[in-house]
């Protein structure tokens, strides 16, 4: 009876270690599919063509958002606090979408560090707070949001 | 210590039932007092945010029970004791449904919250595959006749399914998703107000109460259709 238990382990031991490692081989190759979106200064290091299609996430920069009234076009800016890129988009802007709030936008680029969305999704933070609380933190000077 | 674990500690467990329901529905009730009129609104979400109440908890558990399901997978491989196979088949429709439940939630909260049902980012694909595991490994055991032949593939597929668990729990980390990162297990404050952490935690409870319930439930039934299946063999 000692000796199965003893080699059922062994055997056990040895499969979960080939798995762990074809699984990490698997992941690390797979490491540029599996991210959801690229940020701008991803996109400096990867050459876009034009008209590829690309998501791209970061914050919505402040005093950005545009909107013009004649093309019913929105105009703002990702930034990653290190690079910038352009978005246009015309369609209807999620509640959650605000300036200095995380962001990701799906479309086409279109040259010059410009993308036309076609979807804009807004990207929530970790944090679950009463507005009484947010007020009291700002009042304190420790909220570093908006 | 396991491989002694006998028949007679189910009969046991069974009688404590009528209590534990009984724990169980209180504590729902006290929970979603907490949930839904005593704490106060997200002050970006607003009551979206509620949603978080029942999604969390679930994802928790559904993350829990395929550890747990791997865990007598591996003890049964070495121990061969019928009760840990049991343990998973009792355990597989419980973390499927709770993984149903986050998954379900968490599309209703983000359509307000994101603008979108769904995306293909690297947590909730992980978490729709985590479900597809469970549907698996339940039909494992209703395909295969022949239980001990089940008990072995259902095992392999507890174990080698349980590498989805780290992915899982790590992707908000390791990659850009648009599912935001863990709240709680976050060291740096501030992430969750008191006031929000309490009917998390409560709900946590309630969840968990639910969960050992069913078990005790289903790992009785599953284990008295042992016996009359024997007793029809013999």
């Amino acid at each position: 009876m000692r000796e199965p238990v003893k080699q059922r382990i062994i055997k056990l031991l040895i499969g979960a270690s080939i798995i762990f490692v074809a699984v990490l081989i698997i992941i690390f190759n797979l490491r540029d599919n599996l991210i959801y979106f690229y940020s701008p200064t991803d996109l400096v290091e990867i050459n876009l063509n034009n008209n590829q299609e690309i998501r791209v996430g970061g914050l919505v920069a402040d005093n950005s958002l545009k909107y013009e009234e004649n093309s019913s076009i929105y105009r703002f800016v990702i930034t990653d606090e290190k690079n910038i890129i352009n978005v246009e988009y015309r369609g209807i802007l999620p509640n959650l979408f605000a300036e200095n709030k995380g962001v990701v936008v799906e479309g086409i680029y279109s040259g010059a560090n410009n993308i036309i969305a076609n979807k804009v999704l807004a990207k929530h933070d970790e944090n679950y707070m009463p507005p009484e609380v947010i007020d009291a933190l700002q009042k304190e000077g420790k909220w570093q949001g908006e | 210590m396991i491989s002694k674990i006998r028949p007679a500690i189910i009969e046991k467990a069974d009688g404590y039932i009528p209590l534990l329901l009984s724990f169980t529905i209180i504590t729902f009730f006290v929970g979603l007092y907490f949930s839904l009129i005593e704490s106060p609104a997200d002050y970006i979400q607003g009551d979206s945010m509620r949603i978080m109440y029942i999604h969390v908890p679930s994802a928790w558990f559904s993350l829990m029970i395929y550890t747990l399901i791997a865990l007598s997978s591996v003890f049964w491989f070495i121990l061969r004791n019928p009760l840990l196979s049991l343990a998973g088949r009792s355990l597989a429709p419980i973390g499927a449904m709770f993984t149903f439940l986050a998954l379900i939630t968490g599309s209703i909260w983000g359509k307000p919250t994101w603008g979108t049902w769904w995306a293909w980012d690297a947590r909730l694909t992980s978490m729709l595959i985590l479900f597809f595991l469970y549907l698996a490994y339940i039909l494992l055991w209703h395909s295969i006749s022949n239980k001990d032949n089940a008990s072995k593939i259902a095992a392999a597929l507890g174990i080698i399914g349980f590498i989805n668990i780290p992915i899982i729990k790590f992707s908000v980390d390791w990659w850009n998703t648009l599912h935001q990162p863990a709240t709680i297990s976050k060291l740096s404050t501030p992430s969750i107000d008191v006031s929000m952490l309490i009917p998390l935690l409560i709900m946590t409870l309630a969840f968990g109460l639910f969960l050992v319930s069913l078990f005790i439930i289903r790992i009785r039934i599953l284990s008295l259709e042992l016996r009359i299946n024997r007793k029809m063999i013999y």
